[in-house]
């Protein structure tokens, strides 16, 4: 990448400033999903579709991608300046997170040109809504035990078998599909492949799943015969194991290049420091109780851990030691902590805990209690907990396979 | 909440900050293998005066006194890297206790005393602090021993203070105490110590040495005390800055630990397996690793932002909190993941796990700085 002027630079971060300023919406008259993985009805899907058009169009997604595929063609600290803005203005989430943060980069990475050319436009402006298809009902951490079949038949592979847990699977136009192409080969990882899929022929179904919160996050997909194009095929047959890989990387934000934007609000534990002094107990401010000051007090520490630690990753002396270790752990770190922050929120709130999304008497409209629930699909999701554990003792740490 | 993140500390580094990082690793790493660390625990001075003779001539003891006085004119943050990889080997050796002893001088000294003194400590002449008391209060301005005029132009002092670091080789002590009701420093001359003044105290860590220190009877020129109008603002800051050298010592050594465990991790086979591989190890082992990368940040950030006014004293306290949070735990379970070895004086792991005691006790411990932290921040 070129020079960066700073006064280039300096406009556009004011321009970014503005724009957040003035076009963020936060209430928008229902309430707006935290992350990508919430998003249940029409309304939210349209709200939060044109939003990241419109960021998009604006010029703020995608700023450092190539100019060729639609991208602003900028260096990537002009993303981050829009990325930090649209955060400070309390931006919405970004929709389309697997086509941005996994998919895009991924293609950029390993793609064909023409896989870049006919898809990163469509995920910058959410004209094209990407899905994710490798867990199975039978296979979710044992990713390379995949047994949906993908049998060439000409231009096309057709495809039998059944993935779950597909985030925005009844919005998406194209899934990212990990199918076994050959179960003969001796190790089951080299039998996979990795093929971007239309989810609009004959043959794929989506059928919601009722979350433990009660509503329809994610849906379950299904292929009978379906005939997808085998110009999706990403690198070699045989050889999805790898590009899947790379992908959980871009997934757990372990590797960059992804578009820009947030795909999740995240809790700030202001938020929570905030609620906590809303709240009293027999009379008293809650956090005059000294237990209850002292954990939340830890919560604060372990929020601002997460935040240096990404910034030391910025500082290769620092982490000269296992370069790896901070990146390949945060998304075990941040998952974990919002899960519990979330299961203390509700517990500040004391009686009203009680209470769920929509009573009168629930605190905040429930969000807390929501908020945890839901906080379960990134503690589960992307590779559970236990797995990521695993992956930081044997990566990082070089401990012994389990 | 008017507060934000970053008011809460955040990360920088300097050209120096990595230049003396990467020294002192090395230093270390050569001048204190662990048969060196346990050979000194047993020799009565406890560390070697030649090594200790080295640091001064690499001007390690100058290194946050300004130029005027003899040093190069830099802050603890580059003084952090230098006491971290002390941590990691287990380095004996009074480079803490003169550090702040300086500190105390700089902040709180007259100009008379920094004049003589600093330049002295920082061509390698060691000091210590006599601060904490029987009572074991954390906050240094609760003092009992006394400072009372004695004559024109003397004092004597009384009272005991104990857990003095480093006092059989330090040639000053900053002594705290109440002068005429309100507490001060003052700066004592080892030779002005009577005989038998100081005890050895039988303490957790026994790579160090501390002592009670008996100040019945000591006799001074006035000019020993130092500034009292900045006497506050000089217990504020040892406090705090004890405590960022504290974590610093902390950090390296729960680093250490946890490397120390998982070389034992990968080599020793149960039941026909390495037992790193059982997840009933291996994840509280990662949990170990993530605490002290989390505490790792928190020192450099605490490092970074120690002048602040603010942010700093939010930073440094975190900083000692989740390094006592994360030495502790990494040391707990490195005994415990040595099994029956984990047992014995001869794994390395207690060393560990008493070091972190010991820090826990000084300038006060996790507990005691969230506490802190609640005042500061609710």
């Amino acid at each position: 990448m070129s020079e960066v002027d700073p006064k280039d630079f300096a406009a556009y971060a004011e321009g970014a400033d503005a724009w957040f300023r003035e076009n963020v919406v936060r209430d928008p008259g229902f309430m707006l999903p935290l992350t990508f993985m919430e998003v249940g009805t029409d309304r939210q899907f349209d709200f939060l579709r044109d939003w990241q058009n419109r960021v998009y169009e604006a010029g703020y997604l995608g700023a450092a991608w190539p100019k060729a595929y639609g991208g602003g063609g900028l260096p990537q600290a002009f993303q981050n300046e829009a990325n930090r803005a649209m955060r400070r203005h309390h931006g919405p989430i970004m929709l389309n997170a697997i086509g941005l943060n996994w998919t895009g980069p991924l293609l950029l990475d390993l793609g064909s040109e023409a896989h870049r050319q006919k898809h990163l436009k469509g995920i910058l402006s959410a004209e094209d809504i990407w899905c994710q298809g490798f867990s199975e009902p039978e296979n979710g951490s044992d990713l390379g035990n995949a047994q949906t079949r993908a049998v060439r038949d000409g231009d096309d592979y057709v495809v039998n078998g059944s993935k779950i847990w597909t985030t925005l699977g009844r919005f998406a136009k194209y899934m990212i599909l990990l199918a076994r192409t050959d179960t003969t080969a001796p190790k089951k990882y080299d039998g996979l492949s990795f093929i971007l899929t239309p989810m609009t022929v004959p043959g794929v179904e989506t059928v919601p799943i009722r979350k433990l919160t009660g509503e329809h996050g994610f849906t379950q997909t299904f292929f009978t015969d379906a005939r997808i194009p085998a110009e999706g095929l990403v690198g070699v047959e045989g050889g999805g194991w790898k590009v899947a890989m790379r992908t959980l990387e871009y997934e757990r934000g372990a590797r960059g290049g992804q578009a820009g934007g947030h795909v999740a609000m995240g809790t700030n534990a202001f938020d929570v420091v905030n609620l906590a002094s809303r709240m009293s107990r027999a009379g008293a401010p809650l956090l005059e109780d000294p237990l209850m000051a002292d954990r939340m007090i830890e919560f604060m520490m372990e929020i601002q851990s997460l935040a240096l630690c990404s910034q030391r990753t910025q500082v290769p002396a620092l982490i000269a030691d296992r370069p790896s270790g901070i990146p390949l752990s945060s998304k075990l770190m941040s998952t974990e902590m919002t899960r519990r922050l979330n299961a203390f929120a509700i517990r500040l709130t004391g009686q009203s805990g009680a209470y769920y999304v929509d009573e009168p008497g629930a605190v905040d409209n429930g969000i807390w209690a929501r908020a945890y629930l839901n906080s379960f699909s990134a503690t589960i999701g992307g590779g559970t907990s236990q797995i990521q554990a695993n992956i930081v003792g044997e990566h990082v740490l070089g401990l012994p396979k389990s | 909440m008017t507060i934000d993140m970053r008011d809460l500390g955040r990360i920088g580094f300097t050209e120096d900050q990595a230049t003396l990082l990467d020294l002192a690793t090395d230093f270390c790493l050569r001048r204190s293998p662990i048969s060196t660390v346990r050979r000194l625990m047993e020799d009565e001075m406890g560390h070697d005066p030649a090594i200790w003779q080295e640091m001064g001539e690499l001007g390690w003891l100058g290194v946050a006194i300004p130029e005027a006085f003899g040093g190069s004119g830099l802050s603890l943050a580059e003084v952090v890297p230098l006491v971290e990889q002390m941590g990691r080997r287990l380095m004996a050796g009074p480079f803490v206790s003169t550090t702040l002893a300086a500190q105390a001088i700089l902040v709180a000294g007259t100009e008379d005393q920094r004049r003589t003194v600093l330049p002295r400590i920082a061509e390698g002449v060691p000091a210590s602090l006599a601060l904490a008391e029987a009572e074991g209060n954390w906050d240094l301005e609760a003092v009992t021993c006394l400072a009372k005029a004695a004559g024109p132009g003397r004092l004597t002092l009384s009272g005991t203070k104990v857990l003095v670091g480093d006092a059989h080789v330090a040639q000053w002590f900053v002594v705290s105490v109440l002068y005429e009701g309100h507490p001060a420093l003052v700066l004592v001359p080892a030779s002005a110590l009577p005989d038998g003044a100081m005890r050895r105290e039988g303490i957790i860590d026994e790579t160090r040495r501390a002592f009670r220190l008996c100040l019945d009877g000591v006799d001074l020129p006035d000019s020993a005390l130092m500034d009292p109008a900045l006497a506050q603002t000089g217990l504020r800051h040892l406090h705090l800055a004890g405590n960022l050298l504290g974590a610093a010592e902390m950090v390296g050594g729960t680093q250490a630990c946890v490397d120390y465990t998982i070389d034992y991790l990968k080599t020793r086979t149960q039941f026909g397996k390495l037992i790193g591989s059982y997840q009933a190890v291996k994840h509280p082992t990662v949990e170990a690793y993530v605490a002290y990368e989390q505490a790792r940040s928190h020192l450099y950030s605490a490092a970074h932002c120690f002048a602040e006014q603010g942010t700093g004293e939010i930073a440094t306290r975190m900083a000692k909190a989740q390094a006592d949070a994360a030495y502790s735990f990494a040391a707990d379970r490195a005994i415990q993941f040595h099994g029956g070895f984990g047992f014995t004086w001869d794994c390395d792991a207690q060393l560990y796990r008493r070091g972190a005691i010991w820090h826990a006790a000084q300038y006060g411990d996790g507990a005691y700085h969230k506490r802190k932290l609640v005042s500061l921040l609710f």
